[in-house]
């Protein structure tokens, strides 16, 4: 187990203790350490094991079944292109394949810089305005294979000025 | 219990309220196609969608295995409905299934190959992808196949009912779902005992023992000394194989087929068993009398030593460093017998047959090496010799009764015969104990009040010359960490304990033949809960049966203390039969 440091596992203890009269803390604990640190390592499972009782192999089980949590830490930027029914139809596959093309990394993976994640998401509930495109938070509907340059550009200018 | 008014195939039943459609059934007469054998609900519950039928009262088909009976409820389980049903769940399962049936060990016992049979599946109904395939090879005990899992959740829900260690989950999801220990990480890397109870459960070949049989055929092909040891266990196992009722034991036909196999000699490990009791005796008398390290706690169980040396590696102190029996008996092979017959060492190879997947890690751990040689060279399991002995035509209920090999190691008695149930190794060190510190035997040799096969707490004190000794079992580590945390916080009250690693102790090992009731016509319908004592009673009828019941009154175990050894605990003995623990990393490796 690579070592974490004393602070951090202090952080984690004190999460989970916030869970302790919960019947099923589990998930609330995962999404306060995927919050905190923006993933959830081996490393940090087995500590959440220790403090709660639940298996690592059950843990491990529910951060691989959420896209939510991740094993390994995101880049700056989360792009999330929301791949569910009503954006698929509107040619969402197109866009996320451009952003992979441009980025040149897949779906799920992190640019090298750790600037930029790719992520693919199941509906994300706004089928008004698909294909709709979720950049930490800030959404974009109405998403087209053209639009895809500019707004990495954006994001990539507003790095340099910053 | 109340009882309700159900009609099954238009024929009215009265049956307990309280039953799922599926055990209302069985107790009516019918058995609903499956893949849960009736095991208690230790699985993913209702995900396999097998056993599908119609019943009045509810929408669609139902999972018989979950749904309750209601008063009133009509159901049909022959309907084309769910006849065509239970064909299709069973014809999805096997579109994501390795079918390379003829090259899988578990063909013959494999559950989802006889209910594809029972509801007709056929096959590349739905042809089409697999998902992608991990195999797991690294671990000496165990090995993983992905292609072969059908996710029923079963090795999951043992894992934690019998140890509360939930080594393995479900990761993923979708199409991409397996069951591995966490990050499909092998079991070598991760905080497994190797135990083998996950392969007890698995209805096909998904889980497996790590086969040695290759390594027993080299063996034998390389002209070497090949003998082999069987430990307890086995022979109250082994008829199952061969169509015995549960609980047969066939000590005699056992050696009769292992020596026609080939094997040089053919010795029983309760002569080891034996030398491990004076070993351990002697042991446990000095750490009374000279202020050790108490409670001692056996040492014969290498899944529970695996689970000591990852989650207790403060308490190793308390371990007896005695070698299991087997080990013990491979040294004195290696050395005494080589000896007076001899030989090099280095052409013997022991083969050791066992209960156990576990003594396949054992026997390659470095602290049992002695003078550079493994003490055993191969274990294999019950059912590998029943595979062996099937392989070769022998026809196992034909065989002569035999016995085993005489010189040098031959005697047993009844102490070393009872090591393969839990409390057994405790009762056996005990009637030593009794004479060591009083000089005479124990006049009521049956220390009965930790006798046990289920998998709970049994404690007992016995009354030594006035020194009151407290004792106490477990089996399975659910049960053993009650223990264990006890010693931790200092508050444990007992002197000696016995921890076996699976659930009733050997008998129940991870290496035993299945138990599984489509495949036991003839049995009970509760055998799921009655095979343990059967088999424990077999062992207890032998040990019956001895003439001499306890270890330090075994003739040719005194010949070898005044022969080899000198006394117990000796110089020698330390360099052949002790060994020494580690504790471990859960998750050790560190990826990429």
């Amino acid at each position: 187990m690579a070592k974490l440091n004393n602070s951090a596992v202090l952080k984690i203890v004190e999460i989970c203790g916030r869970y302790k009269n919960e019947k099923t803390p589990l998930m609330m604990i995962l999404s306060d350490i995927q919050n905190e640190y923006g993933y959830i390592p081996l490393e940090v499972q087995e500590i959440v094991s220790r403090e709660t009782g639940i298996s690592v192999a059950e843990i491990y089980g529910v951060v691989t079944f959420y896209s939510f949590f991740s094993l390994k830490p995101k880049g700056k930027y989360v792009i999330g292109c929301c791949l569910g029914t009503a954006c698929y139809v509107k040619n969402a596959q197109q866009v996320i394949d451009k952003f992979s093309e441009i980025l040149k990394i897949k779906p799920g993976e992190t640019t090298e810089d750790g600037m930029f994640t790719l992520d693919a998401l199941r509906c994300i509930g706004a089928c008004g305005i698909a294909p709709a495109v979720s950049i930490n938070g800030t959404v974009y509907p109405k998403m087209s294979v053209d639009k895809v340059a500019k707004i990495v550009d954006d994001y990539k200018a507003k790095e340099v000025a910053a | 219990m109340s009882l309700v008014n159900i009609k099954i195939e238009g024929v009215p039943y009265q049956v307990d309220g309280s039953l799922t459609v599926l055990e209302a059934a069985k107790a009516c007469g019918y058995e609903i196609p499956s893949l849960c054998a009736f095991n208690h609900g230790e699985c993913n519950q209702g995900s396999c969608r097998v056993c599908l039928v119609e019943a009045t009262g509810a929408r669609g088909l139902i999972a018989s295995c979950v749904y309750p009976v209601n008063e009133g409820m009509e159901i049909r389980i022959s309907s084309p409905k769910a006849v065509e049903a239970r064909r299709r769940s069973v014809e999805l399962l096997l579109s994501n299934h390795n079918q390379n049936c003829q090259q899988c060990d578990k063909n013959g016992k494999c559950e989802l190959l006889h209910v594809a049979q029972l509801v007709g599946a056929r096959e590349g109904a739905f042809a089409g992808v697999h998902s992608e395939t991990y195999i797991d090879e690294l671990a000496p005990g165990l090995v993983r196949d992905t292609s072969k899992c059908i996710l029923c959740g079963r090795c999951i829900a043992r894992c934690s009912n019998a140890h509360g260690l939930g080594i393995l989950g479900f990761e993923n999801r979708g199409f991409k779902t397996i069951v591995s220990p966490a990050e499909n990480r092998s079991f070598a890397d991760s905080p497994c005992i190797q135990c083998g109870q996950c392969v007890n459960v698995c209805p096909t070949g998904a889980l497996m023992e790590h086969s040695e049989i290759y390594k027993v055929d080299a063996a034998l092909k390389s002209g070497k000394h090949v003998i082999v040891q069987a430990a307890p266990a086995v022979r109250a196992a082994l008829g199952e194989e061969f169509g015995y009722p549960i609980g047969t034991p066939v000590t005699g036909k056992m050696i009769a087929a292992m020596r026609r196999l080939g094997f040089e000699r053919v010795y029983d490990v309760n002569f080891g068993a034996d030398l491990t009791i004076m070993e351990e005796g002697t042991e446990l008398l000095h750490r009374l009398t000279e202020g050790g390290v108490l409670p001692m706690i056996t040492s014969c169980s290498p899944g529970w030593i695996n689970y000591a040396e990852y989650n207790y590696g403060d308490l190793l102190p308390h371990l007896s460093s005695c070698k299991s029996p087997h080990q013990m008996q491979g040294a004195i092979i290696k050395s005494y017998w080589a000896q007076q017959h001899g030989v090099d060492p280095k052409d013997i190879f022991v083969v050791s047959v066992m209960p156990c997947v576990a003594k396949k890690f054992e026997r390659q751990r470095e602290q049992e090496i002695v003078d550079g040689l493994y003490d055993v060279d191969a274990v294999i399991t019950t059912r590998e010799l029943a595979r062996m002995i099937r392989r070769s035509g022998i026809i196992f209920n034909r065989l002569p009764d035999e016995d085993w090999d005489q010189d040098i190691m031959g005697d047993y008695t009844g102490a070393g015969v009872i090591f393969g149930v839990t409390g057994g190794v405790m009762e056996a060190a005990l009637r030593t104990v009794y004479y060591k510190l009083t000089g005479k035997e124990y006049d009521k040799v049956e220390f009965t009040a930790v006798r046990g096969h289920e998998a709970g707490i049994r404690e007992a004190s016995i009354d030594i010359n006035g020194t009151v000794v407290n004792v106490a079992i477990a089996s399975g580590m659910k049960s053993a960490k009650v223990l264990l945390d006890d010693i931790r916080a200092g508050k444990s009250k007992y002197q000696f304990i016995e921890i076996m690693g699976c659930p009733g102790g050997c008998i129940n090992g991870g290496g035993q033949p299945y138990v599984r009731p489509c495949f036991l016509p003839n049995e009970d319908d509760n055998i799921l809960d009655t095979y343990k004592e059967k088999r424990a009673k077999a062992l207890y009828s032998e040990d019956e049966r001895q003439v001499i019941r306890q270890s330090h009154n075994n003739p040719q175990i005194i010949e070898l203390y005044d022969k080899f050894l000198g006394e117990p605990n000796s110089h020698k003995a330390h360099h052949l039969l002790h060994t020494s623990y580690a504790a471990r990393e859960g998750f050790n490796v560190i990826k990429k």
